[in-house]
Order: structure tokens, then sequence, then C-alpha cells
């Protein structure tokens, strides 16, 4: 019987939500969480003999730190196959998959295999690096995800030949696999246009890579002039959250004015994300957006002006088209109120 | 968010915990955060010493700014 190690983040081990993001990695014997629908998918083929739990946080924030950690328990479990998530479209989380699969698998030589959704920006970091999985974008698509994974992840464990990536579910990136189609090329060409020409469905044998990168403009040339604005991923709203911005996948951004405001405080501000412990953050709303500090420097002369509106959406499993739409409106308020330069913090 | 204000002509730079997400996602100029729930702060110290670490960012953020850059850059911030 194959031997997996599977990782899972703190929310899936069942130690907690946001306010449990740093929990230390942890190794317990056995399936945990999504590891039983594992388990089941496997059968009498492979059993899941550990289970590593880290906190999103805590990976996130200390990554070489948790990487050792986390390298040192494969090394003792020494499993055929080492498995992490589904994250789906948990940011956090995806990164955490991959940057400890891609380290296993460099330093150990043992295969491994994640999952996640495409908009998962570990997806786009370690697609070349590994396979991974394309799943949902939330924990709903886990019955999906499962079947899969374990198909693909007893092969990988079992040394098998891996198929092309349509066959196997991975995404496409990482390794070519060569095999003979039915139609040769011309034909298959030719169907292609002749579906686009008739407005039907049609897939491409070679989607164009999206190299969506915006070159650096050139820099503020006096600060002490300059008309500086802050935006946020990390949720700050006015207390109440009058927009009623959504705590994850967000449909909208709020603006909010801030003229004579030189502080936010736990009685006037707070944040409606939803993807990290809001303590901190409610307590003190300038840990994640610092108007205190900016209106002193403003007073100061350090910069010409603190723009008086701020922009925030929650960036906690917001789709990349919604958070795009979102700045398109506002970057062209902020260029008609002469804004000079942007302070964005994500949370 | 990042790349669409910088699209629009705005110089932007990006404050988070998290800095190989910020280069997936595209942005130019980066300044490293704290931590995830408070990326400029930290509730272990005194509310003057948060400050302190506070205005060191933001003070990086604003040298980024005013500092030409070729391609993606990570500006450290120097406590």
């Amino acid at each position: 019987m194959l031997k997996i190690l599977h990782y899972i983040n703190q929310f899936y081990g069942g130690i907690g939500g946001e306010e449990h993001a740093g929990h230390l990695p942890e190794m317990r014997e056995g399936a945990v969480g999504p590891g039983t629908a594992f388990v089941a998918a496997f059968g009498a083929d492979a059993a899941i003999t550990h289970t590593i739990i880290c906190g999103d946080s805590y990976f996130g924030e200390n990554t070489e730190a948790a990487k050792e950690a986390i390298l040192d328990m494969v090394r003792e479990v020494k499993p055929d196959l080492f498995l992490a998530g589904p994250a789906f479209n948990a940011g956090r989380y995806g990164f955490a998959c991959g940057t400890i699969c891609d380290a296993v698998k460099a330093e150990l030589d043992i295969p491994v295999l994640t999952g996640m959704y495409e908009e998962n920006p570990g997806a786009e970091a370690f697609v070349d690096k590994m396979h991974i999985v394309a799943t949902r974008d939330s924990a709903v698509g886990m019955r999906d995800a499962v079947p899969k994974m374990a198909k693909l992840a007893l092969k990988l464990a079992r040394g098998e030949k891996i198929g092309a990536s349509i066959e196997e579910g991975y995404m496409p990136g990482y390794m070519r696999v060569n095999f003979f189609e039915e139609k040769r090329g011309s034909e298959r060409a030719v169907d292609m246009l002749l579906a686009k020409m008739k407005g039907e469905p049609f897939v491409t044998e070679f989607p164009m890579p999206d190299f969506d990168r915006v070159d650096a403009l050139p820099p503020v040339v006096d600060i002490t002039k300059a008309k500086i604005a802050l935006v946020t991923s990390g949720g700050i709203v006015p207390k109440g959250n009058p927009d009623r911005i959504e705590a994850s996948s967000a449909s909208k951004y709020g603006e909010y004015d801030i003229t004579g405001v030189t502080d936010l405080t736990e009685a006037t501000y707070e944040t409606a994300h939803g993807g990290y412990d809001p303590t901190y953050a409610n307590v003190d709303s300038d840990r994640v957006l610092p108007v205190d500090v900016l209106r002193e420097m403003e007073a100061a002369g350090k910069i010409g002006a603190l723009h008086n509106k701020f922009y925030t959406t929650t960036g906690n499993g917001t789709a990349v088209k919604s958070s795009a739409a979102f700045a398109i409106e506002f970057a062209a308020k902020l260029k008609n109120d002469g804004v000079d330069a942007v302070i964005l913090t994500s949370t | 968010m990042v790349k669409e204000v910088e699209r629009a002509g705005i110089p932007v730079v990006h404050i988070c915990t998290v800095t190989p997400i910020s280069i997936t996602v595209g942005a130019n100029r980066i300044v490293p955060a704290i931590a995830i729930p408070h990326p400029l702060g930290n509730p272990k110290v005194s509310m003057e010493e948060e400050k302190e670490i506070r205005i060191k960012i933001v003070e990086t953020s604003l040298d980024a700014l005013t500092t030409p850059v070729d391609g993606q850059t990570i500006f450290e911030v120097k406590y």
C-alpha cells in the first residue's frame, strides 16, 4: 500500500479560522479533514499515514522556517507522494501548497501533487514546476477535485506514465506530453476555422500565453508637492460597513471621504475583510491604511497632500476580473482628481 | 488593482506581506509589510513603537515612488 503524506491549512485541519492562521506546523497520524475524502477515493491502493497542518499566515510570514520544519517531517515519514490542498481560490493557502510541494520535490525527490483554482496566485507561480489539478474556486468543488486528484496522485506515486493535461485534469504548462491525434493538423485547423466562422465554440490547441505586465512608470519628481491617494484590498471601511462590501468575493469597492480625518480609530473604522483575523485592524485601522502617518507627513510638508478619498475592497477570493474592473473605474477618478501617486496596501 | 492603477498612468507602490504574490500579480514597486492581519503595525509592541514602524514603511514607500525602477523591485524597509 502506498504511503501518502497530506498537507492542509489550519482551517481544513479543524484548528480554526483566521484567528488561528498563525498556527505552527504540526504532524498528526492518519487523515484529517479533506484527507478522509481522499482515503475513500484511494481505497485499498494507498493510505494517508500522516497529515501536516500549518497556519496560512504562519507559512506566508515565516516561509523559510515553515519550509524547513515541514521538510524535516517529510524526511521522517518518507512518503511515496506528498499531497497538498486543494487550496481552491485561497491565495495564501495556494502559495503555501505550491511552495512546500516545490521544496519537497526539489530537495527530497518525492513526487508531489496539489490542486487549486486557476486564478489562485499560487497557480501562476507554480504551474511550470509541478502537477496542479484545476479545481473550482471554493470548497464546493471538493467533490469534483478529490477523484481527479486521487487518480493522478496514485499514478504519480507509482511512477506511472502521466498523460497530457487535457486527459489527466492538471493545469497545462508543466510538462509536454506527446501523443498521436486521430486527425492530421490541417484538418483540425480547418475544422476550427469553420467553427469560428459559424460562431460555434472551438478549443484552441495552442492558447497564447497571457503576459499581462504593465511597465513601471517614471518616478514622482517631487514628493513634497505630490498628492498621494490610499487604496487597499484589506477591506477598511467606515464602522458598520455602510455599502455592505462582501467579506469575500467582493462585487464592489468603496469610496470614502477622509477630509479632516487624521486617525482611524476603533470607533470610526473597521475591516470588512473575511480572509484574515480582523482583531488588529478593528482596533486600529491605520495598521492597514496608514492615514495617521500620512496626515502627519502632510502637515510636516513631507508630501504635498493626502487625497481626501480612499478606495477599498476585500481582496479575499475576489475574481481578478472584478478587481481589475474596480481599479479601472477608480483609477480614472484618481486621475481626474489630480492624484500623482498611489500607496496600495494588501493584507 | 496595482496593475490597473499603473496602467492608468499613476505611479503606485504595493505594500504587502507575502511579496511573492505581489511579484506574481505584477506590481513594479513593492515594499514588504509586517504581517498579514496588520501589514503596517505590530500589536506586540507599544503604540509609539508601532507608529515608528508604520512611519518607516510609509517613508520607504515614498522612496520607492521617487526611485526609477527597471522591472519589478522590492524595497526593503530599514528598521
